[in-house]
Formats: C-alpha cells, sequence, structure tokens
C-alpha cells in the first residue's frame, strides 16, 4: 500500500540530517527556539532530536493557544458556564485545562454545566441557530490563525441579527509574544524558527523589526518535520555567516504580507487591547484583540459584565517557566508524577501542542534510558 | 389486523412511526414488535422458539464468553450501522480467543420516538451480518427509555464460542522477540464515522473496515498453533491496543512506522484534523504476536485471507521493563507510542 506523505521521506531526512552535521560548526552551541507548539509537536512525534548533532537544541516557545491562556480567564469561561448558565463552546483541549481550585470545564461539565466542545467557531454558531431560547457562548483562543474564522462568524451572526450568540474573546498575536519574550523575558537563543500557519495571515514582514532590532535570525517555516529540519539547516547557515534575517523556508503558503483580505476583516471586528495577560509572561502590551464597539452585542464580556482576576498558576507548576523558554518540561518536579496527561496540573500538559504532553507523549523513553 | 400491523400496513411495507413506551412496556405492543421486526429479520430455529432463553447441546473444551455494548454517533455510517457493529464487534471478541464463535445474543435500549423505519434497517444490517458470519442471534430482549433518556439505539451484544484444543492465546504470553503482525490497513473505521459527524466536514471516500474476523482468525491458528496474542485494535487504535498487550506480558514493543499499512485517504484525513492514526478505531483489524520462528508462516496465511491481504509485519517484543511501546518513524527518528488521554482531538493551531 502507497502512502502520501511526501514531506517525510526519509531519504530526505538523512540528507538534511547530513548537512545539518556537516555544516553545524563543533566548537559552538546552537540554540533554536520553534515559537510553535505545532513545532514542538512535530519535533517530538516525529523524533527530529535523533537527526540532530549533540550541539544544535531545540528550546520550545509559548505558541500554544491552549498554554498560554492564564488561569483568570478559564474562571471566567467556567463562570459563563455555571453562574450564567449559557450554552459553552469550546475547543476539545480547553476543556481539560485547570482552572483555579483544579476545576476544568470538563468538571463543571460533569455536573451539570451545558459545556460542548466544537471543532470550529462554525459549529458554535450552528448550535446558536438551533438554540433561540439559550445564551450560546464560543470561548475563542488561538493566535493569528484562528482570528480570522472568529472574526466571519462575528459578522455571520450580526448579519443573521443572532440575538443569543456572542465570543468569549481570547485571541493573541504573535508578533507582541516575541518581543516580550526578547525584551522583558530576556530570553537567550542564537534563532527562531518562526510560525507557518500564523504567518500564513500575517505575512513575514512583522518578523523584520525582530532581525534588525535583536539581531536573530527569524526562519518562518511549515509544521512538517522536513520542514523544521531544513529551517534548523537555515538558521544554522545564517548563524555561520553572521546574518540575521527573516527567510521563508515555507514559501509555499507565506508571502511578505500575508493574507490582506482576512486581515481587513479582523481589523473591521476587532482591536487591539493594551495589555492582557499571558501565561508565563504576565501583562504584555498590545499582545490580544478585543472586539470592537461596534460588535459589542456579540462580545461576551459586555453582555455577561465578565471581570478577570489573576489567579496563581498551581503550585511547582513550571508552566511559566517553560513558556519562557527559561526551563524543560523535566525540570518540573511534577512532570509524570502528580502531572501527566490523564491528570494535568499545568496546561502545558494538556494540548498536544505544549511542552510537558509532547515530552511526556512521545519522549519519554529518553528520561527513562538516561 | 393488530394495533401495530394497522400502523406499521402490511407486514413487508416500510415501517413508519416511532418507538413508544407501549413498545417496551412488555404487553401486547411488545411482542408484535418483537414478531414483526426482530423475529422477522432475525429468523433462526432457536430464536423461533420464543422462549425467554436458547438451550443448546455444547461441546467439550474451553468455552469464551464476551459482551461488548455498543454507541455509536452517527447511527448509520460508511460501510456499515450499529446493527452489523454491534454483531462484528462480539464475533471478533470472541475470535481473539482463538475461539470458534456459536451463538450471539441481543439486547436494544431504545428510545423514545425514534424511527421505526431506522430500527428495521438496523435489525436487518444484524441479521445480514449474522447471517454471512454463521453465527445465529438465538436470545434477545428490548427496552425502551423515554424521550431525552437513549440516543436512539443502543445495542449490546453477547457472545459465545470454543476454543480448539491446544490454542492458548492471551494477552499477557507475548515473550521479548516476538513478532507483531497487523492485518491491514489502520484508521479506517474511525474516519469513515467521523466524516460523517455533524460537526465536522469533510469529504472522503473512506468505508468503515467493520468485519467478522472470525474465518481468518480460523486459518491464522491452523497455520500456526502457537499464536500468543491475538487482539483487534478498536477504540484507541493500533496505540492504546499495543499498549494494554505490552502491560498485559511486561514486554516493550518497537514498530517501525513504515511498515504500518495506511491508506493515503485516511492519512490526508488524519493530516488535515491534526489526528494521529495510530490512535483511530478499527472494527475489522486485527493483532497478531507469534514467536520469531511462525513469522512468515503466519503472514503467508494472513495474506492468504481476504480480509488481511495487506497483513504486515510491524515490529517486535522487546525486553522493556517500563513496558514502552516505541516506534521507529518514518522520518528516522524514535518516539513513545502513549496510551492517548481521552478522545483523540483535532489541533487548533
Ligand atoms: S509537568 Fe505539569 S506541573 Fe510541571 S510544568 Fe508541566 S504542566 Fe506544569
Amino acid at each position: 500500500m502507497k502512502f502520501v506523505d511526501e514531506f517525510r521521506d526519509q531519504a530526505l531526512a538523512m540528507g538534511l540530517a547530513a548537512a545539518i552535521a556537516r555544516e553545524a560548526v563543533p566548537a559552538r552551541r546552537y540554540s533554536i527556539m520553534e515559537f510553535c507548539g505545532g513545532h514542538t509537536h512535530a519535533i517530538f512525534r516525529y523524533g527530529v532530536h535523533d537527526l540532530m548533532p549533540e550541539n544544535v537544541g531545540f528550546v520550545h516557545g509559548p505558541g500554544c493557544p491552549v498554554c498560554v491562556l492564564p488561569i483568570g480567564r478559564i474562571d471566567n469561561a467556567l463562570e459563563l458556564a455555571e453562574e450564567h448558565g449559557v450554552i459553552l463552546c469550546s475547543y476539545g483541549d480547553m476543556l481539560r485545562v485547570p482552572a483555579s481550585k483544579r476545576r476544568s470545564l470538563l468538571k463543571a461539565k460533569a455536573e451539570g454545566a451545558d459545556v460542548r466542545m466544537v471543532y470550529s467557531v462554525d459549529d458554535a454558531l450552528r448550535i446558536a441557530r438551533g438554540n433561540p431560547s439559550r445564551e450560546v457562548v464560543f470561548f475563542a483562543i488561538g493566535f493569528e490563525t484562528t482570528t480570522p474564522p472568529t472574526a466571519v462568524a462575528l459578522r455571520t451572526a450580526k448579519a443573521e441579527g443572532l440575538k443569543n450568540f456572542s465570543v468569549f474573546c481570547n485571541h493573541v498575536l504573535t508578533p507582541a509574544a516575541l518581543n516580550h519574550l526578547l525584551t522583558a523575558a530576556g530570553l537567550d537563543v542564537d534563532a527562531f524558527i518562526g510560525p507557518s500557519h500564523v504567518s500564513s495571515v500575517i505575512g513575514s514582514r512583522p518578523y523584520e523589526y525582530f532581525t534588525e532590532t535583536f539581531h536573530r535570525p527569524v526562519v518562518i517555516a511549515g509544521f512538517e518535520p522536513l520542514d523544521v529540519m531544513q529551517a534548523a539547516l537555515m538558521a544554522i547557515r545564517q548563524l555561520n555567516e553572521g546574518r540575521a534575517e527573516v527567510e521563508n523556508q515555507y514559501i509555499r503558503v507565506v508571502t511578505r504580507d500575508g493574507n490582506r483580505k482576512a486581515r481587513t476583516i479582523v481589523d473591521e471586528v476587532f482591536e487591539r487591547r493594551e495589555g492582557f495577560e499571558w501565561r508565563g509572561l504576565g501583562a504584555v502590551p498590545d499582545s490580544a484583540l478585543r472586539i470592537r464597539d461596534s460588535y459589542a452585542a456579540f462580545d461576551a464580556e459586555k453582555r455577561f459584565s465578565i471581570v478577570t482576576r489573576s489567579a496563581p498558576d498551581a503550585k511547582s507548576c513550571e508552566c511559566a517557566e517553560i513558556l519562557r523558554g527559561a526551563k524543560k518540561p523535566v525540570d518540573c518536579k511534577l512532570f509524570g508524577k502528580g502531572c501527566t496527561p490523564d491528570s494535568p496540573v499545568g496546561s502545558c500538559m494538556v494540548s498536544s501542542e505544549g511542552a510537558c504532553a509532547a515530552y511526556w507523549t512521545y519522549g519519554r523513553f529518553r528520561q527513562e534510558a538516561a | 389486523m393488530s394495533v401495530i400491523e394497522a400502523r406499521f400496513g402490511a407486514r413487508d411495507a416500510k415501517l413508519s412511526g416511532a418507538v413508544e413506551m407501549i413498545h417496551g412496556a412488555g404487553g401486547r405492543a411488545t411482542a408484535e414488535l418483537i414478531r414483526t421486526l426482530f423475529r422477522r429479520h432475525l429468523d433462526n430455529p432457536l430464536l423461533a422458539q420464543g422462549n425467554d432463553q436458547a438451550a443448546f447441546a455444547v461441546e467439550a473444551g474451553r468455552m469464551v464468553m464476551t459482551t461488548d455494548a455498543h454507541v455509536i454517533a452517527p447511527l448509520f455510517f460508511p460501510g456499515g450501522d450499529i446493527g452489523s457493529l454491534a454483531v462484528h464487534g462480539t464475533i471478533n471478541d470472541v475470535a481473539m480467543a482463538g475461539a470458534r464463535p456459536l451463538y450471539l445474543s441481543a439486547a436494544f435500549v431504545l428510545e423514545e420516538g425514534f424511527p421505526l423505519a431506522d430500527l428495521d434497517r438496523i435489525v436487518a444490517s444484524m441479521a445480514a451480518a449474522s447471517r454471512a458470519a454463521g453465527v445465529p442471534i438465538v436470545t434477545g430482549d428490548t427496552k425502551v427509555v423515554e424521550k431525552g433518556k437513549g440516543d436512539g439505539v443502543f445495542i449490546t451484544t453477547t457472545g459465545i464460542g470454543v476454543v480448539p484444543e491446544g490454542v492458548e492465546i492471551s494477552g499477557d504470553r507475548a515473550r521479548p522477540g516476538d513478532v507483531v503482525l497487523l492485518s491491514g490497513s489502520i484508521g479506517d473505521h474511525g474516519i469513515a464515522v467521523l466524516s460523517k459527524r455533524e460537526n465536522l466536514t469533510f469529504e472522503t471516500e473512506i468505508l468503515s473496515d467493520s468485519a467478522a474476523l472470525h474465518t481468518l482468525v480460523a486459518e491464522m491458528v491452523a497455520a500456526v498453533p502457537g499464536i500468543r496474542v491475538l487482539r483487534d485494535p478498536t477504540r484507541g487504535g493500533l496505540g492504546a491496543t499495543l499498549n494494554e498487550i505490552a502491560q498485559q506480558s511486561r514486554v516493550g514493543i518497537r514498530l517501525e512506522e513504515a511498515a504500518i499499512p495506511i491508506k493515503p485517504d485516511v492519512s490526508a484525513a488524519c493530516e488535515l484534523l491534526g489526528l494521529d492514526p495510530l490512535y483511530i478505531a478499527n472494527e475489522g483489524k486485527l493483532i497478531a504476536i507469534a514467536p520469531p520462528d511462525k513469522a512468515q508462516l503466519l503472514l503467508a496465511a494472513m495474506r492468504a485471507h481476504p480480509l488481511a491481504r495487506d497483513a504486515a509485519i510491524i515490529g517486535e517484543a522487546t525486553q522493556d521493563p517500563h513496558a514502552f511501546v516505541q516506534m521507529r518513524t518514518r522520518f528516522g527518528g524514535n518516539r513513545m507510542v502513549d496510551w492517548l488521554a481521552g478522545d483523540p482531538l483535532p489541533r487548533i493551531c
């Protein structure tokens, strides 16, 4: 039987591995941060580590939408489902993220709250149309990739005059997070692998500021394991040659200006928040979106007068440090002991894009062997 | 003309109307439902006796017994429905002991308001599956729950079978060095079902692989009576099933990703949804573990059967106190194949 994965072809992988081994200068270390959880997942799922020389290492970044949402916002979602009695629609992973007191949307659901797992915002719209007597709230999370569909859904709801649909908006922005990592968080890495899907929307231009200001190469890469390896090779070449540029490994999708049409729709519906709290990064200026006043009727925060209180992470959970690239999952004393994907303590153990979950699910044998 | 027949019209006409509470009350309506629907399709001498139990002679030796509750959304999917699935699933559970399945029972929990035409389709499909497999449904039961307290229809099937002499197949018998075989491509059933979920919209031609595997097992056991483990990787897929075996046998398992058969459409759907095919359910595939010197013989016996033409050797059992399932990826790296926490979920980013 034939298999379709042209991007995972082993011969190509070996070729890239050989090139990396040849070009990585033995005397120096290359520490490369992959921003996106999608990359982290690919690295672990395909065992990309095994193909890298010892002096080339990956540092896992904060680009996992489920991971970076702070506890206060999950508490808000619980409040919507339990106190306001809405039908709360959420992506599956979000249901399992621990909120304050180790509660979660999944537990609320078991106790009778009407929480529904959806695959997209369109499902939430459909539920709203089918339940005209109930309030339906979509728990929107994600980076620039998931923002345009939410914007389109809000436009649709307005056009249809849907009275019972609103969005609890938690959309966040990649460039602000990257900027924060390099300034306030004092991240020490040599180069970045930039997001693929996000960049297809925002383009590669927003990263030019970083290469100029911070002199770190940024290579935008697809989510396939070969994309990640090729991007690592491109970053190593830049470092060897003393360059710091935005390069685009993912030319098959990403352009310099991104998707203008998507950005126009997003601008019509959303505006920047002055600040937004991220798990791990704290309050980051200009790092998130909120719904514009012209769509206020569809903004769950306004409709239900939601106030977010910041809440501490679980004791001993190192998610914050991990999301900043300062620690590895195995540095957490709860890793695999109090905390596993079946019973997660922090958000990084929930999503398949979270670093702790990826380590545990795919890479655990490395620690056991060590 | 009876009440039911009046409502249903003539016996073989398409049924109209819906399940009502009275169908489960045990009175005349129940009897009529059994007569006009269940017994009409599932006809066999033991069922026709109309007793609350089926009585039959048994052979000497070891018997196996298994039961399985079937709930699935949607009830009808490409390549099958809950009826055929309920028959295949239980036959397969009997067969995974190396046994020859003899009889099945079926219990239905129906939700008030469920269309009788759909019930008729489901029971007809069960009958066809059981007839094709040569394993009759010899006793059964029906209950009705109020609207909102069920999900259309739940079916529980129980099966019994006899194990041929000299066969001893069990999940705890894998030994380091044993070879792991798989009967065909993975993920077909789960992807076929997912493609018809109302909240997921993608097009695929994939059909469920739902099938009764007992004739395949009979050929395999005849060729290699010393097969150590047989199991069908249903819910949780290949990943969960191999972990179960590794735990039970206290061995590690090493897989070769490139050797695992998968259809391009299934692979593409998994890519699209961000799912790992290793965790997608199958309903017509089996895993076999056998001593290394018997592996080729077993593989040949499998490939000679129409349900295992794409059978492959996909890995081996190893000495490993952690009982980890590991895989050399198609890409040349290594990873664990862990249990999955919860259901497989499409990615967000
Ligand atoms: S292992 Fe668990 S507790 Fe530790 S950092 Fe990761 S998510 Fe937090």
